[in-house]
């Protein structure tokens, strides 16, 4: 069995369609929509500002804190119950760290920066949504950072390797399946998020990372054009 | 916040004039959107000015309350979301996120806005559960009129899941929608001083004296009532914001 | 072959490579890396000769020694006030330089500044933990009394300050309204309230579009096409010494 042709029909190093927006939350400093297919994240962020509790504060500089949550209607099943599982926490831990080598937060001893990802609908690739979005945020807030950070998630259905996979292909069961969430920092090609969940040789692996590269710088392109539409205002 | 901040927007409010210009009665402008989530069985967004709110509506097979076993049953939920609003802490729903779910679900549960009779299948065994959740992506004020709407459009915006043998198949939507029977319109409106104002920004919510939430149906039928702030209200007053709701009540009701 | 990617008064992004090859000389927000320079920031451009440099388009008050700022008390201990800055650190500001008065020992300081009273007061001191030290004991600093007060993007006080004062002394002779910007964002206005709503609209305009060209033409049609009805040219209104604190800052802000 091969797997002749996607799902819905995209070549195999083809991203669903993307839609991006800087500034969607009014009250927050730096805020982000980002649309992966059928995957919705938002991001908000606030920061850096006054850090409780006490413990926490690091007096050499600012901390990130980011936080994601899935809401209740988002699942393709059943009601989701509010309230952190086991896994929106490590995933909130592990965007925390596919962000944290681009900021730089020297300037904000003992404060902190939270960022807030919610997703309202999701079909897989949600930690990468959901670390693109917080990183348009970051920007938008004027946080100091080197680089932005772009996710996608590569991987491999039965014997082609492809990105972006949707919920149908991790779910594919007529083969081998590897699902692997990357974050790279365009301008150095360093990756910040790695994570695995299936099948995979080595060899196969680079060769992902590969095509994952070109798709991210592609990604980042998006995400850069977000950030400055917000400043192409009409003028009366 | 002191006397001096109440004293300043009453400045305001005796020239029929608010922060952000508006008159007391006036609400922002109003933008509603269906079918923003496809996860979900129903849902919508609702902007009201910046203050924007999203709910969904998840469907699901459950066994009735034991004390009403022909009817479907129905949960509203609320979380008032960190990232609409720098002073809302993550963690457990604390009493502010309580109060609006409640009172979100009064408004649809007592107006018999649902047919809960048409959502058994099976008495005292099976019947449909309507699971309404409400999630804030910015407040700039006035979150309870605009939970209230977006839940209510929400229902409207609901398809039913097939069903077969037992088994639900999200992935499959059907023509069904839920039954409907009224729409109840959320109105609040809050008292500073003399003054009454509809549709709060985030610095007159800082500053009421009282807030009345009134929630009624197509036929002017009130479904619920709920009273915040610290002042009490006078019969009088009461009278007055209930017939200031009524009015606004068909205003909300045409964006439906 | 050194080649600028950008032009002058572009938006940049975190990340966008700027200029190629080792001539030109990364100033603040921007840095090296390798033959590029590239931003850290979201800003604008500014080139001046070789120097690269970036003026951010958004972010939190940093504090510094001299500004003068608006805050508001937050807390009151013995030995004085704890003030918010809109920033992510509250400064102090000691019993010995907030007034000349001698205060005795257990005296009510909140006859001298009460919690949510704002003050325009003047940071003497930043230390490496950002702890910020203030005093009220200098021309122009005082309790603010009555107004209203509005936070914007600390960013954009240049702009909404102009060359020598010129734009926020614009803005007050349009809406008749007294202005004192903070250089931490926070504006504090007084006038009638529709004097207040025009100048409050009018600098929420400059804030979104300061990056623009022709700021200064497009405010001043602003002002023209909103004037005020009742507006008293010759009323005379007291100079207040905020004129002279409130300084554009040394960047080339020439109008884009």
């Amino acid at each position: 069995m091969t797997y002749k042709k996607r799902f819905d029909g995209r070549e195999y190093d083809e991203t669903r369609k993307i839609e991006v927006k800087a500034g969607v939350i009014k009250r927050a400093d730096g805020s982000a929509m980002f649309k992966i297919g059928n995957t919705v994240a938002y991001a908000a962020v606030y920061g850096p500002r006054e850090l409780y509790p006490r413990f926490m504060q690091d007096p050499e500089k600012g901390i990130l804190r980011c936080n994601y949550n899935m809401m209740p209607f988002s699942g393709s099943g059943e009601r989701v119950r509010p309230g952190p599982s086991r896994r929106a926490k490590e995933i909130s831990m592990v965007t925390e760290k596919a962000l944290l080598p681009v900021v730089d937060l020297g300037d904000f001893p003992n404060a902190v920066v939270d960022v807030f990802i919610e997703l309202p609908q999701t079909d897989a690739g949600t930690r990468c949504a959901g670390i693109c979005a917080a990183s348009i945020a970051l920007a938008d807030a004027g946080i100091q950072m080197k680089d932005m950070v772009s996710a996608v998630s590569v991987g491999k259905v039965d014997d082609k390797l492809v990105v972006d996979l949707n919920y149908e292909e991790e779910a594919y069961e007529e083969g081998p399946v590897a699902d692997i969430p990357i974050a790279m920092i365009p301008s150095t090609g360093e990756l910040t998020l790695l994570q695995m969940d299936g099948e995979i040789k080595k060899d196969e692996l680079l060769k992902a990372f590969e095509i994952g590269k070109k798709t991210l710088l592609r990604i980042n392109e998006i995400q850069k054009k977000a950030l400055k539409e917000k400043f192409k205002l009409e003028v009366e | 916040m002191t006397k001096e901040a109440k004293e300043i927007i009453i400045k305001y409010l005796k020239e029929n004039n608010r922060y952000d210009g508006r008159k007391l009665d006036q609400y922002r402008d109003i933008v509603i959107e269906y079918d923003i989530s496809k996860s979900a069985e129903g849902s919508a967004r609702v902007k009201i000015g910046d203050t924007e709110v999203l709910a969904g509506i998840k469907l699901a097979v459950e066994a009735p309350y034991p004390d009403t076993p022909e009817d479907g049953n129905l949960m509203v939920g609320a979380e008032l979301l960190p990232m609409s609003n720098p002073e809302f802490e993550g963690g457990p729903p604390g009493i502010d996120s309580i109060e609006l779910a409640r009172v979100v679900d009064r408004a649809i549960r007592e107006s018999k806005a649902i047919d809960t009779k048409k959502l058994c299948i099976k008495k005292g065994e099976k019947a449909w559960a309507v699971m309404i959740d409400i999630c804030p992506l910015n407040d700039s004020g006035n979150l309870f009129d605009a939970a209230a709407l977006a839940a209510v459009a929400a229902v409207k915006n609901t398809k039913f899941p097939e069903y077969k043998d037992g088994i639900i198949d999200y992935k499959k939507k059907t023509n069904q929608s839920l039954p409907i029977k009224k729409l109840p319109v959320s109105v609040t409106i809050i008292k500073i001083g003399d003054y009454y104002l509809v549709d709060p920004i985030n610095d007159e919510e800082k500053v009421i004296d009282a807030r009345l939430t009134v929630a009624l149906t197509e036929d002017n039928v009130i479904c619920a009532l709920q009273k915040g702030g610290d002042s009490p209200l006078s019969v009088d007053n009461v009278s007055k914001m209930i017939d200031i709701a009524a009015k606004k009540a068909a205003e909300l009701r045409k964006k439906l | 072959m050194s080649e600028l990617k950008v032009s002058e008064k572009d938006v940049v992004v975190p990340g966008e490579v700027i200029a190629e090859g080792m001539d030109f000389l990364p100033s603040s927000g921007t840095y090296r890396l390798g033959e590029r320079i590239l931003a850290n920031r979201l800003g604008i451009i500014r080139i001046e000769g070789k120097v690269i440099k970036l003026i951010p388009l958004g972010g939190k008050y940093c504090p510094k020694k001299n500004d003068v700022i608006i805050g508001k008390v937050k807390d009151i201990n013995f030995s004085g006030w704890m003030i918010d800055t809109s920033s992510a650190y509250h400064a102090m500001l000691s019993l010995k330089d907030a007034t000349t008065d001698y205060v005795r020992k257990g005296a009510d300081l909140t006859k001298y500044f009460n919690i949510g009273d704002y003050l325009v007061t003047q940071i003497t001191n930043v230390t490496s933990q950002n702890l910020i030290d203030l005093t009220m004991k200098a021309p122009g600093l005082r309790k603010l009394r009555n107004g209203r007060i509005i936070n914007i993007n600390p960013y954009k006080v240049p702009r909404v300050i102009g060359k020598q004062g010129s734009m926020v002394t614009m803005i007050k002779k349009a809406t008749n309204c007294q202005i004192i910007v903070g250089q931490n964002g926070v504006i504090w206005l007084q006038g009638t309230p529709e004097g207040e709503i025009l100048a409050v609209e009018t600098i929420k305009k400059i804030e979104k579009e300061s990056h623009m060209q022709g700021l200064t033409d497009r405010i001043q049609k602003y002002l023209d096409d909103n004037k005020l009805k009742n507006v008293n040219t010759e009323e005379e209104r007291p100079q207040h010494h905020e004129e002279k604190y409130a300084k554009s800052e040394k960047v080339n802000e020439d109008d884009l």
